[in-house]
């Protein structure tokens, strides 16, 4: 087993004929946290969604672990280990905060064992386990969303604009939450449009600007570029 | 009180085959969000399936009921998910209950196919003749074996949604798609598990109920409406609750037919409503019930709206006129007889454009309408007075606001069902009600099942004759067709599918949302009862059978698969319907096939006198193409054309010369048709291979992908 998580190379994706990814390298080393930053529209979103099988790729390769993965499916992405928290609260509404988890099960773990992992985490989420995920608040509907990631034990976390619509202080724990998955070993892709909230705690990043990554590499490197990648300076 | 316990217990057993239905219906409903029309039809050739093999083949009962509810059924379910549910993602509304109307029109049209509707079949009651006796009351063991079974159904279904992975799964697939196969589930296989499930819920009732209807395909094919008041009350989502709503019907019905004589109601107008009294409720739970019933919320579907053009519209309106003057010159006064109700019924299905294409309500009861149009005819038109088409158009128009005040709470599928519970009530009770006295008057509604329909007089001007009434026809035609292009134009057309897009936006704009929808209703109606109106006079007699709720669900099916937002469509549904277009096509087929290839020849022959198999056939498709092949096909190559001079010039010299030919007797009927019928269809094809209709030929695939593509190009 290579280094390398996950590997993408030279890929491109279309919505019908217009193309919104122009050959996109990126690499995720093994146990790292990659952050990639960019504006709206910048196609962060349709790289998470290329990767976990969600949009098909028009050209180039998707390496997980070595191994091409172009044209699997979502689920078989998903029992190999690929985890996507979706924008915009990965939760199905109505289905209680158990049945959330037990969604989570199919890859071999029991439900109480499922229950368990999430409600040591959240404690908030053990608190209310036959509410309704709808009726939950935003910030506890991406606790039960991240709890998804905590049960799978994916080799791979990709979360998308997790701070969306949250309080920054919420968010900072949603992301501590995320900081302790990653020291499991876990190899965490994030998506965001605020930078600073993730660059602290990436081991790399990257920044998209219309459909390209225009520059990679380290927190600092990537940091002294913000204003002009998101300014077009 | 033995009475009592005696209507209680059959009460109970009706109950039973209800909440077994409706839980069917429920279960599907909430784990894939389609509303299956289909499910009555289900029930029925479950119920044939059954009978085939226990009675015709004389299978013992086990093995027919394994093999029809343990693998058949299965089978079936599996196979609708895979071939047609699949490809409904991310479609409206309408278009899902549209292509399960589809499907119970298919499955009807093979149940008359395969068994012959005319023939006598015995379907004996499990345990037929033996009785429990309990306490002085005699129970059926069949109403015991229904109970039991009902009782162990609801005990599965539940242990199944709320206790099982994969029952949580088909739960959550409704929820979000993706995000369930992004958790490690396969969504095709979960919802092709919950067709599964729902087909055999189908079948069971089908084969419980079968013996009490005589196994026959249409009571037993409606029979599932009267499963849809247990569903509402469980406001399709609560199985405990749908078994209660079950309870309330089946004991309810019993009961006032039990109790009937000493009601102080006159007894003439009881049997339609015994009949209807499983309606009536769902209309009273749907308009009273204690919270607004919403249907689902789509914030993108595939289907669009196109603004259609003055020139193309007008053009299509004054070709019409014209083509029907050349053709009432050629034809023979008994073909422009038969011709004659295509014009109505055209404008019948073009009164849906509004309340369906533009207002996203779906209707199913625009014959209802078109039968009070009648009755309007037949009651104020007796000397061909143009007052009575007034009448035609208005009271039909009141009756629409009528219908429309449940649409003030309720939406999507829910609104639809209060719809057909309308067509429904007026099929079983208000139409079939014999002549009786009421506030000092005489009243005869339906002239004992039949009108006599006189044709109008205009300031001298008869359109008693075929010709004339051909030509009449088509200019009503053309006019409303236009008519409705304006209102598509208006600042009122663009209110409704605002509204249609978004309610609360619209009422944070300041829109009057209910006049807006008692308007779009009044003229829907009105239009509706018109058409009605030119339908009868063009039969020149009509019975109840022609305005029925199936005519509503045949009509409405045609026209979303022809495109519900083209006038082009409201006339193919008319020529399709009225003419009988699969009975020309095919009857000439089987003609033309060889003496010794008979199978050919009765296959042509079936699918002639079947219109219901090729209309269910086609609204199959409709996940593919859910803007109709007219809307995306021909509409946008004609707009081309007018614009080409040349091309113009070309199609009408090509039809002068075929007119001219016909006109001195140098060619024939059926040439002439043909060659009109090329002419208008398949050249402009050749003219422009890749019209504008391109765009709309991209809305085809992967309904995800389509969506997105959808979203890039700002639809």
């Amino acid at each position: 087993m290579g280094e390398m998580a996950l590997e993408l190379n030279g890929v491109r994706a279309r919505y019908g004929s217009v193309e919104v990814l122009h050959e996109v390298d990126l690499s995720l080393r093994r146990g790292s946290v990659l952050a990639v930053l960019g504006s709206n529209g910048a196609g962060k979103s349709t790289l998470l969604k290329v990767t976990a099988g969600l949009h098909p790729i028009a050209s180039g390769s998707i390496r997980l672990d070595g191994r091409n993965v172009v044209g699997w499916s979502p689920d078989r992405l998903a029992r190999r280990g690929v985890c996507l928290i979706p924008e915009g609260r990965g939760v199905f509404p109505h289905l209680t905060v158990r049945e959330n988890l037990w969604m989570a099960t199919h890859l071999g773990v029991t439900r109480k064992d499922a229950e368990a992992m999430a409600f040591e985490r959240f404690a908030r989420l053990g608190d209310r386990p036959n509410q309704l995920a709808g009726t939950l608040s935003g910030g506890e509907q991406q606790m039960l969303a991240l709890a998804r990631a905590v049960i799978t034990k994916p080799s791979v976390l990709m979360v998308d604009e997790l701070s969306m619509g949250l309080a920054p202080r919420l968010a900072d724990s949603l992301y501590e939450s995320v900081r302790q998955i990653a020291a499991d070993g876990v190899s965490v892709l994030l998506v965001e449009q605020f930078a600073r909230t993730v660059l602290g705690m990436a081991d790399r990043a990257a920044i998209m600007v219309s459909g390209r990554v225009v520059i990679q590499g380290t927190p600092a490197d990537v940091e002294a570029h913000l204003s002009s990648a998101y300014l077009g300076g | 009180m033995q009475q009592f316990f005696s209507y209680t217990v059959s009460g109970m057993g009706t109950a039973a085959i209800y909440a077994i239905a409706a839980a069917g219906l429920v279960l599907t409903y909430t784990t894939t969000g389609v509303f299956n029309f289909a499910h009555g039809a289900t029930s029925m050739l479950g119920a044939f399936t059954y009978w085939q093999m226990r009675f015709a083949w004389h299978l013992p009962a086990p093995v027919a009921l394994v093999l029809c509810l343990g693998v058949l059924a299965p089978l079936f379910g599996m196979l609708l998910e895979r071939g047609v549910m699949r490809y409904l993602d991310g479609t409206s509304e309408t278009t899902k209950v549209v292509t399960t109307i589809s499907l119970m029109l298919g499955l009807l049209g093979l149940s008359l196919w395969i068994w012959n509707p005319s023939a006598s079949r015995p379907f004996p009651r499990f345990w037929e003749g033996e009785v429990l006796t309990v306490g002085g009351v005699r129970i059926p063991y069949h109403v015991v074996a229904t109970l039991a079974i009902t009782g162990f159904v609801a005990i599965v279904l539940w242990l199944m949604l709320k206790r099982t992975r994969f029952g949580v799964s088909m739960r959550a697939v409704v929820d979000d798609r993706s995000l369930v196969a992004l958790n490690g589930a396969r969504p095709h296989v979960i919802s092709m598990a919950s067709w599964s499930v729902g087909t055999v819920l189908a079948a069971m009732a089908g084969v419980l109920i079968a013996p009490s209807l005589k196994l026959s395909a249409l009571p037993l094919t409606l029979l599932v409406v009267n499963a849809y008041a247990a569903a509402v009350m469980g406001k399709l989502k609560s199985l405990p609750l749908t078994f209660v709503g079950a309870l309330v019907l089946g004991l309810g019905t019993e009961y006032l037919r039990g109790y009937q004589g000493s009601l102080r109601i006159s007894q003439k107008l009881m049997p339609g409503f015994l009949a209807s009294v499983p309606v009536v409720i769902l209309l009273v739970v749907l308009v009273v019930g204690r919270s607004p019933l919403r249907g689902q919320t789509i914030t993108r579907v595939r289907e669009t709206v196109q603004r259609p053009t003055w020139a193309g519209s007008t053009g299509m309106g004054a070709g019409i006129v014209l083509i029907a003057a050349l053709l009432s010159d050629v034809l023979p006064r008994t073909d422009l007889f038969t011709l004659g109700r295509i014009w109505g019924l055209g404008i019948i299905a073009l009164s849906l454009i509004p309340v369906v294409g533009f207002g996203g309500h779906l209707s199913l009861c625009q014959m209802s309408f078109a039968g009070v149009g009648m009755v309007m005819i037949q009651h104020l038109g007796g000397r061909g007075s143009p007052l009575a088409l007034i009448a035609a158009a208005a009271v039909p128009a009141v009756l629409g606001m009528i219908v429309a005040i449940p649409s003030f709470r309720l939406s999507g599928i829910y609104f639809a069902l209060s719809t057909a519970a309308f067509a429904v009530l007026m099929d079983r009770w208000i139409f079939l009600l014999p002549r009786f006295r009421f506030l000092g008057m005489d009243w005869d509604i339906f002239n004992g099942g039949s009108l006599d329909l006189r044709r109008t007089r205009f300031f001298g001007l008869s359109t008693e004759g075929n010709r004339a009434f051909f030509v009449y026809g088509a200019v009503a035609f053309a006019l409303v067709s236009v008519a409705v292009v304006a209102i598509r134009r208006s600042n009122y057309g663009q209110r409704l599918i605002a509204l249609k897009d978004s309610p609360a936006a619209c009422a944070t704009l300041g829109m009057n949302i209910k006049v807006a929808k008692l308007g779009v209703f009044a003229v829907s109606a009105g239009l509706a009862g018109l058409g009605g109106a030119l339908y009868g006079q063009g039969m020149q007699s009509a019975t109840t059978e022609s305005v029925q709720f199936l005519s509503s669900l045949t009509l409405l099916m045609v026209m979303v698969v022809a495109g519900l937002n083209s006038p082009g469509a409201a006339l193919f549904a008319g020529v399709f319907l009225g003419f009988g277009l699969n009975n020309v096509i095919f009857g000439k087929l089987a003609d033309l096939v060889p003496d010794r290839l008979g199978w050919a020849q009765g296959f042509f022959d079936k699918l002639g006198t079947n219109t219901l198999i090729v209309v269910g056939l086609a609204g199959l498709s409709l996940g593919r193409h859910p803007d109709g092949f007219v809307a995306t096909r021909l509409r946008p190559r004609w707009d081309q054309i007018l614009a080409r001079p040349h091309a113009l010039l070309g199609i009408g010299g090509t039809l002068g010369v075929a007119y001219t030919a016909r006109v001195a007797g140098l060619i024939g009927n059926w040439p002439f048709a043909i060659v009109t019928l090329v002419v208008l269809v398949f050249v402009p094809r050749v003219i422009i291979p890749k019209g504008p209709g391109a765009n709309a030929e991209d809305l085809s695939g992967d309904p995800e992908e389509v969506m997105i593509r959808a979203s890039a190009r700002g639809h």
